[in-house]
């Protein structure tokens, strides 16, 4: 050990550097978002809670063309699908088992007419696995809620697409 | 305090007495929980500052009830005792770490008289007492009957008793510069340092050095980081508190955090003065001796937590090494030097 070597060990001098570095933190502001309280802004692209879209005239659009339940990698979808009354196709089951969703976003990116989309929303936790379970009816009860800012990230994603 | 039951209120002596005991251990040992509780709400505001972090901060205004809340989870969850563990000695441990951990505050000094036990050989008890917590640790790494706590026990057994020697040679530094094993003794002896308004050994620079080991010895001896191999999570799970829950385990944290507290009111007491104010002039003497006393234990406790935030922990070898090849000759070294330095200072030479 060189007398150096020997006189920076015993001042403990680099314990006291990183502690001089550790205090400089201690005073620094803090780098953690208040989360309930605060935000981060989130990308129109955010892929969060799904929901089934309607036309502005109130007629749902999904087509029961199945191509989302084709696509999800987790087969998290189930549609069954008959003729309406009125001739036009559509689904009579829209489930999602949100446990088994991996919120890839293929289900919108191979919907033709926009109508599965994955919204905003990332704070639907539940007390029960059945209430993640989602059904026709909440789906598009999401979408209606959300409606307003699905149409817009839509929108403001659309020239990248 | 045995005077006031006994002729105010007009108690024959020895129930005075004993009245005036059983107030004292709980007017010392009450506060000291409560002051668990804050100072672990406090020293996780320490860690996450310096980690940039918030802290807890939802639990009451600033966060400041976290700990009351994590007490009462605790209280309400249910003790397990593993079917393997020797029940007996199981459930005995953390009562014995608890308690062993609550009795040395007997002999702290608070202020001038303010001492529950003002004994002769305070410091020899402070030493004796000290060492039984190591029986705690190791009665739970075996009760347990699980190879991490077990682990963990000897590792706790060997690196106290490590260093334990070393803070028992610098404990002899200041005995024998202090003329007095009696922590009250010992504060008196830190007034007036060479004359000059300044009160506290670690001025002295022949004991400034000693102030240090002890310091570092104080974190190993208390299992704190960079120290804290018995509860390397990485290697050990939790080490000795692997097996337990409830209220089993709120009495290792409530030790280890007592432990905590009385090595920095240590520190405070031996080098820094204790109740006396660092320096002997008009705004610092009108600070009452007790809150001296705190301000000092929680700079410590600043110490402690900033420690712990900042180094990574130590390798076992490496521990050792510190104990035996450094801190044990340099205190060695230093209680020669300390004798030496007194001998020609107050006895003089031979003639």
């Amino acid at each position: 050990m060189s007398p150096a070597q020997f006189v920076k060990s015993f001042t403990l001098w680099e314990f006291v550097r990183a502690h001089i570095k550790t205090l400089r933190y201690f005073f620094k502001p803090k780098a953690t978002i208040n989360y309930p309280f605060e935000r981060m802004p989130l990308s129109p692209r955010f892929r969060g809670e799904h929901g089934l879209r309607r036309y502005p005239n109130g007629e749902e659009r999904c087509i029961a063309c199945k191509l989302c339940e084709a696509v999800c990698p987790a087969q998290a979808i189930t549609i069954e699908a008959e003729p309406r009354d009125d001739g036009s196709r559509r689904t009579t089951r829209y489930d999602i088992d949100m446990t088994k969703c991996i919120y890839c976003g293929l289900c919108q990116e191979a919907c033709p007419v926009d109508a599965i989309v994955e919204g905003p929303n990332l704070e639907f936790s539940t007390e029960t696995r059945e209430e993640l379970i989602y059904d026709k009816a909440k789906l598009l009860e999401n979408g209606d809620r959300w409606e307003s800012v699905l149409a817009a990230n839509l929108a403001a994603d659309a020239p990248y697409r | 305090m045995t005077e006031f039951f006994n002729t105010t209120v007009g108690l024959s002596y020895g129930w005075a007495w004993f009245l005036a005991t059983i107030s004292g251990i709980l007017l010392i040992s009450l506060p000291l929980m409560l002051a668990v509780a804050i100072v672990i709400y406090a020293e996780r505001k320490i860690w996450a500052a310096i980690a940039l972090r918030r802290g807890p901060n939802v639990v009451g205004p600033f966060g400041i009830l976290q700990s009351f809340a994590d007490g009462l989870k605790v209280f309400l969850q249910e003790t397990i005792v593993p079917a393997a563990a020797n029940r007996v000695l199981f459930l005995l441990a953390p009562i014995i770490t608890f308690t062993v951990a609550l009795i040395v505050w007997a002999v702290v000094p608070f202020d001038a008289g303010v001492v529950l036990a003002d004994i002769n050989v305070g410091l020899l008890y402070v030493l004796a007492a000290s060492s039984l917590g190591v029986y705690g640790i190791i009665l739970s790494g075996w009760a347990s009957n699980s190879k991490y706590p077990f682990y963990s026990a000897l590792r706790a057994a060997a690196q106290m008793v490590s260093y334990e020697v070393s803070i028992g040679f610098v404990l002899v530094t200041v005995v024998l510069w202090a003329g007095t094993f009696n922590l009250s003794g010992i504060v008196t002896a830190q007034a007036n340092m060479y004359g000059l308004p300044i009160n506290g050994f670690v001025l002295n620079p022949l004991l400034f050095p000693m102030w240090v080991v002890f310091l570092i010895s104080g974190m190993a001896e208390c299992q704190r980081a960079p120290f804290d191999l018995t509860e390397a999570e990485s290697e050990l799970v939790a080490g000795y508190q692997t097996e337990y829950s409830s209220m089993s385990f709120a009495l290792f944290w409530l030790g280890e955090y007592a432990n905590v507290l009385l090595m920095c009111a240590l520190n405070a007491t031996l080098f820094w003065g204790g109740w006396l104010p660092l320096f002997n002039f008009a705004p610092f003497t009108w600070v009452p001796g007790i809150i001296n006393l705190f301000i000092k234990m929680a700079l410590f406790f600043f110490i402690f937590g900033w420690v712990k935030a900042t180094v990574p922990r130590y390798r076992y070898d490496q521990l050792m090494r510190l104990g035996w090849k450094v801190f044990l000759p340099l205190s060695l070294l230093w209680v020669f030097l300390v004798s030496g330095v007194l001998m020609f200072d107050r006895v003089g030479l031979p003639q």
